[in-house]
């Protein structure tokens, strides 16, 4: 596991003797280097996940190194919405509401297994993936995902940023789900998505 | 609420020359030693009483559902049993179609320190309707509303009867009956469609938090705003 490295044109030089403390670079560059190091995250957690991201957030794994020590109980100062856990169909509204509310630029984390596809809980309450509420950027996988998990998925997230061009308005497209049925993809796609899969294509679908 | 509140303390009903309490050592799996309620309860109610198994020496008494309400009371009230403490409501079903659902209440008698479970069989093809012991025990409140939601047992005399875990407009039956599929009856996306239709702030209002009763107690200027009209959710 690991990172490719930095493309050369994301590195600036400075050489203060030469440039008498002045440098140029690009917009787009300066903007994206500050929004990947001051990812305030909105912490989502439900379940055991959550307890892999608070260690994430502690001393030992310490979120402060990349700027993202500022939890952000309000999602209307969020940048990314992590996802810690399993999401009940109870709660889909609740996570749906709070990606709205969030403004851009924003981005999500789905964190474990069964953030990312319902994980073992293929049953009744469960959604079957957060990606059929709200768009997902990042999926770590694990169960829970250990904090190196979740760190290497928060600098997938930062290398995604680093990206992004601001000509690219798409990037900004808020998400519009249909106003009758209040998905924002097709039901034959959530349909697919939340398959069963592994060993839980061999329950029944009936206790009886 | 004039009387002094007495904490109970546990088993100082059993008197002082009881013995302590010790981890039960060689408990026979049946046949073992009864709970000294059941046989009160035989005496007191006679035919209300169905059956009275001991089973790794924990009792438990099968009585007649219409007469549940009435043996909580008296097992409540009597000064030799004491039951105050109602520690779960649930019910179980079974696989074989011909059992009966039984509908289980545990009950903790602190000062005499002993435990109790109640049963009620309601046959198959009979409505799924036990009394409710809310009007003895406040605290069943919710664990008879959880039974509601996973079974469908009604619980009659319940002032607020309505799920508590799924959502109020839940539509695809009870989850935890054995005819229930695992993954539930709807297809995901109706299932998700349903799910984002639910209004989770519409119970979040005053009435749902109960401060509506409390309003006059409310800081000035919190009774101010919420009297000027606004309003949490829709």
């Amino acid at each position: 596991m690991g990172l490719s490295p930095r493309p050369a044109a994301n590195v600036v030089t400075v050489d203060p003797q030469s440039q008498e403390s002045w440098v140029t670079t690009k917009l787009d560059f300066l903007v994206n280097w500050g929004r990947a190091n001051s990812l305030w995250p909105m912490p989502f957690g439900t379940a055991c996940c959550a307890i892999e991201f608070m260690a994430s957030a502690a001393s030992k794994f310490d979120l402060a190194r990349f700027g993202m020590e500022r939890m952000s109980f309000s999602p209307r100062q969020a940048d990314v919405l992590i996802c810690a856990g399993r999401v009940p169909f109870k709660l889909a509204p609740v996570i749906r509401r709070i990606w709205q509310q969030m403004p851009q630029p924003k981005w999500c984390i789905s964190m474990g297994a069964c953030a990312s596809t319902g994980g073992m809980f293929d049953n009744y309450a469960v959604v079957q993936g957060i990606d059929t509420i709200i768009p997902v950027d990042v999926y770590v996988p694990g169960c829970p995902p250990r904090p190196e998990g979740l760190l290497y998925g928060i600098m997938m997230l930062q290398e995604k940023v680093k990206q992004e061009r601001m000509a690219d308005r798409s990037l900004r497209n808020e998400m519009e789900p249909d106003p009758t049925s209040q998905l924002y993809i097709p039901p034959s796609m959530i349909d697919e998505l939340s398959e069963p899969f592994g060993n839980s294509i061999h329950q029944t679908r009936s206790g009886l | 609420m004039s009387e002094t509140f007495l904490p109970v303390l546990a088993g100082h009903a059993a008197g002082a020359d009881a013995p302590d309490p010790v981890t039960p050592k060689n408990v026979p799996y049946h046949d073992g030693a009864a709970n000294p309620s059941a046989t009160g309860l035989a005496e007191k109610f006679g035919a209300a009483i169905v059956r009275t198994d001991v089973v790794w020496g924990e009792t438990t008494v099968i009585v007649e559902r219409s007469q549940v309400n009435a043996i909580v009371r008296w097992l409540h009230d009597d000064p030799a049993q004491r039951y105050d403490y109602c520690s779960d409501v649930t019910a179980v079903e079974y696989r074989d179609l011909e059992r009966p659902i039984e509908v289980v209440w545990h009950l903790r008698s602190l000062p005499y320190r002993r435990f109790l479970r109640l049963k009620a069989l309601i046959p198959r093809g009979q409505p799924l309707e036990v009394p409710s012991i809310w009007d003895i025990h406040r605290g069943v409140d919710w664990m008879e509303r959880e039974c509601y939601d996973m079974f469908g047992i009604t619980f009659v005399g319940h002032p607020d009867l309505r799920r508590i875990l799924m959502w109020e407009q839940y539509k695809e039956g009870f989850p935890l009956r054995k005819d229930f599929p695992l993954r539930g009856r709807f297809s995901r996306s109706e299932q998700l469609r349903q799910a984002l239709a639910q209004n989770p702030e519409a119970r979040y209002s005053m009435e749902e938090l109960s401060i509506a009763e409390a309003f006059e107690d409310l800081p000035p200027d919190m009774r101010q705003r919420l009297g000027a009209g606004e309003k949490v959710g829709e």
